[in-house]
């Protein structure tokens, strides 16, 4: 009896905090979505997928664990197991990283940004996404080893490849942006950086 | 007090860069974050859990 039942009251309580916690992730996972699909609307329909997945997987999921990392590996499995194929022909594809530029919609916002982003796309993917994962999502190297299912000094070495990879991408200006120079990208990401660190 | 003037310039200069790269990262992962989530993510979410409960509409 150790897998015992619980009373419906019970099961239903904690499928009520499991929804209500998996809402809050929604804006996390849409973002990570985003990071590995380039394209919004597809990215839109794989954090849909995840998210559902994740729902139907709530038996197993253990309350008072970290539940964001949980749904980012839930998000990434499904992302490889059904995209893998579209993502390696979209990899080198300039047409991806266009598609993605226009998806900006802020004409605002910096052109750095861009850049950043055609840079991110012409990593490994699984450069890219430790970077993301560290570097942006806030996962601690342990957290990004379970998500990705790797050893922690693998996540360690992927992420210092991907940023030296990106830094010098962005310097050489190889992400074939027409019209700006790669110094240039490079100068408004620095002063771009500053201004934020004053504001904060 | 320490000299601030460091035997390798640009190894500073790599590391602001890439302190710089990674404000970059940041705000680009918050921007969509930041984004209003599309009405559709909950009330997919929503029907699944009424599903479960068999309060179908």
């Amino acid at each position: 009896m150790g897998q015992g039942r619980r009373s419906e009251p019970q099961s239903h309580d904690r499928d009520e905090a499991f929804r209500l916690q998996l809402e809050t992730l929604i804006p996390h996972l849409r973002a990570f979505a985003r990071t590995l699909c380039g394209d919004p609307t597809a990215a839109d329909d794989l954090a849909q997928d995840a998210m559902l997945k994740a729902w139907d997987a709530r038996g197993s999921f253990e309350m008072g664990t970290n539940m964001k990392a949980w749904t980012f590996m839930i998000l990434r499995n499904q992302f490889y197991s059904e995209k893998r194929r579209s993502w390696r022909q979209t990899q080198l594809d300039q047409e991806a990283a266009e598609r993605t530029l226009v998806a900006v919609d802020d004409p605002e916002a910096p052109v750095a940004l861009d850049e950043l982003r055609m840079g991110l796309g012409m990593l490994p993917p699984e450069q890219r996404e430790a970077l993301i994962l560290v570097g942006a999502g806030g996962f601690a190297y342990e957290e990004a080893a379970a998500i990705c299912d790797c050893a922690v000094g693998t996540v360690k070495s992927r992420v210092s490849r991907a940023r030296r990879a990106l830094q010098g991408i962005l310097e050489s200006g190889s992400y074939r942006r027409d019209g700006s120079s790669a110094s240039e990208a490079m100068a408004t990401i620095l002063a771009d950086a500053e201004r934020l660190s004053q504001v904060k | 007090m320490r000299r601030s003037r460091s035997k390798s310039p640009s190894l500073d200069e790599a590391r602001l860069r890439q302190q710089a790269i990674g404000v970059k990262l940041r705000q680009m992962f918050d921007e969509v974050v930041n984004e209003p989530v599309p009405d559709e993510f909950l009330s997919i979410l929503r029907r699944a859990d009424e599903t479960r409960a068999g309060v179908k509409k």
